[in-house]
């Protein structure tokens, strides 16, 4: 019986394999999106002289864990005279859509070697990638658009209105700012596109795409932002005039499935970022540079330490175990990847590609922290009259010059 | 029964009856959702064949935007159910006999070339991005090109036509 059944999983190693890794990212994701509010509230609220989120758990952390039971347990109503298909199908493709993204991004640049199996960081490598992703993107716009119309109430319609027409504006100037990117690669593959920025191992961080196409770059920041609805570009669910927007009607666990497509689109955004301008998974120095590789080490041990300096002095008996104890982890993982080597070396590619993930993340909260909204008309005049000029100009200058260098 | 011959059928299933209920669907955003299953099971057929490149654009334009405009259009001009009238006689004797001969036209069509169309559809790799670029932009470059004048002068017309009530109020 087991010996049948362990035979099944061998032929369908592969299979196995990539189930595993979907729930593995899956929860991973999820994880991190719960603690990219409590970051967001965090951040937000120290740039406003505030404390954020302080009272459940030690400097907040567990709030995340209240706001996933208080949405698990809060009264899920239907609205009187919904379109109850579209109603609850709406946010089902928000999310679905929005996690699906996310396999499609490499995180690492080696194989772990399991069994004999070679297993990359990433759920699929698609030689069309990018494609991929924009046609992913393009089909999102439904989740919100639908949602402002199932709902059947005036403040969701004009949000959802609004975020249609925002998304297929920008969405032409997204695609049309990493074609520059694509022109240098030569490829639509994201690891054929990290490969190409590595061409010159010992020019380090001056080999990136982001010097070249540093048009491309803004263009494509700030277009992705209006894709994801994000603060400036925010206005399908502006709350100084349309409550919540398209979202407006939806309560429980079904407002919590928007959010959590909101925050996933984010980090998916941010890894694009990464992964287009910044060289994804290089390191910044020159590769002779070896005892750069003791870096992570360097940032979590001092880290852990300070946690622990923390803790130890927190107010609630709570925070002086838990945070303690959460510092020595970190603090361990830092001994850890200097006394084994072959791990150190295995965790730098994914260490620059989360950090730079991270400085993202930052920057989309700090810029919710600093600018206001843009008007409907700003928005829709910027859009279609500076940033598409522009990415196509873009498109023409990079091109004319790998034409004349002769590649 | 092979797993593409399966992904095949299921497609194909998904795209007849996503074609169907675009047509027995009462509210326009029904069945414009339904179009779009149309297209997006149509894009899994290209991907089938290896047409990779096909695929993606096929659900970036008529996925993505042209559906989007459409349920956009539907949206802002807020279109209710859809009245139904008695199905007319003209309809019922002319309008049937018509489908079923044009239905086993195609048919008859297809089976005749089935011996070609299975050739094509076994040349086995993707097909290349870069060979379709180069038929696009090298070979057919004046055909593609009066294409994109031609939908520039239609954006131009629709532009005047949508101008015209301001110029003459």
């Amino acid at each position: 019986m087991i010996d049948s059944l362990l035979n099944v999983a061998a032929e369908h190693a592969d299979l196995l394999i990539s189930l595993v890794k979907i729930l593995l990212l899956m929860f991973i994701v999820l994880t991190v999106n719960a603690y990219l509010t409590w970051f967001e509230r965090k951040v937000v609220a120290h740039m406003q002289s505030r404390w954020g989120p302080h009272r459940v758990g030690p400097h907040g952390l567990l709030q995340p864990l209240a706001d996933g039971a208080k949405f698990l347990l809060k009264e899920d109503p239907t609205p009187a005279g919904v379109d109850k298909f579209t109603y609850f199908l709406a946010p089902l493709m928000a999310l679905a859509l929005a996690l699906t993204s996310i396999a499609i991004i490499p995180f690492g640049p080696d194989p772990i070697r399991i069994l004999g199996h070679d297993i990359y960081l990433g759920i699929v490598d698609l030689n069309i990638g990018i494609l991929a992703l924009f046609a992913i993107t393009a089909l999102s716009v439904y989740g919100v658009a639908l949602a402002g119309w199932s709902s059947n109430s005036k403040y969701p319609l004009l949000g959802g209105l609004r975020s249609s027409a925002q998304m297929v504006s920008y969405e032409l100037a997204l695609t049309m700012s990493v074609v520059g990117v694509l022109l240098m690669a030569g490829s639509f593959s994201l690891r054929d596109i990290i490969n190409a920025q590595a061409i010159h191992p010992e020019r380090g961080i001056i080999g990136w795409n982001i010097f070249p196409q540093i048009l491309g770059f803004l263009c494509f920041f700030i277009a992705a932002i209006a894709e994801t609805n994000r603060v400036p570009f925010d206005l399908p669910e502006a709350e100084s005039e349309l409550v919540a927007g398209f979202h407006t009607e939806y309560a429980s666990f079904k407002f919590a499935m928007f959010f959590i497509a909101e925050y996933t689109s984010m980090i998916t955004v941010s890894a694009l970022c990464a992964i287009m301008f910044f060289g994804g998974w290089l390191s910044p120095f020159p590769a002779s540079w070896a005892f750069t590789h003791y870096l992570p080490s360097l940032i979590l041990i001092p880290f852990g330490l300070w946690v622990i300096w923390d803790g130890i002095r927190y107010e609630t008996i709570f925070g002086r175990i838990i945070l303690p104890g959460l510092g020595t982890v970190i603090t361990a993982i830092g001994a850890v990847l200097i006394v084994f080597p072959f791990i150190n070396e295995f965790i730098q590619g994914p260490f620059w590609l989360l950090g730079k993930i991270f400085f993202f993340l930052f920057v989309y909260v700090w810029m919710r922290g600093t600018l206001p909204r843009f008007r409907y008309d700003q928005l829709m005049s910027f859009g279609w009259k500076l940033l598409l000029p522009v990415s196509l100009a873009n498109v023409v200058i990079t091109a004319t010059i790998i034409m004349l260098r002769g590649h | 029964m092979n797993a593409p011959l399966v992904v095949f059928f299921v497609l194909a299933a998904i795209a007849i009856l996503g074609a169907v209920s675009l047509i027995l669907q009462r509210h326009p955003i029904h069945s414009a959702l339904s179009l779009i299953v149309v297209m997006v099971a149509l894009a899994g057929l290209y991907l089938l064949m290896g047409a990779e490149f096909v695929a993606a654009v096929q659900i970036i334009v008529y996925g993505g935007a042209i559906m989007v405009l459409f349920v956009f259009v539907i949206m802002l001009l807020n279109a209710g159910v859809e009245e139904r009238t008695n199905v007319s006689k003209m309809a019922a004797w002319a309008g049937l006999p018509l489908a079923i001969a044009l239905m086993g036209f195609i048919a008859a069509a297809v089976a005749s070339s089935t011996d070609r169309v299975q050739a094509a559809a076994q040349t086995g790799a993707p097909a290349p991005t870069k060979a379709l670029a180069g038929l696009l932009f090298q070979q057919f470059v004046y055909p593609f090109e009066l294409t994109s004048f031609l939908i520039l002068v239609a954006i131009l017309g629709a532009i005047v036509l949508a101008q015209r009530e301001k110029t003459h109020p």
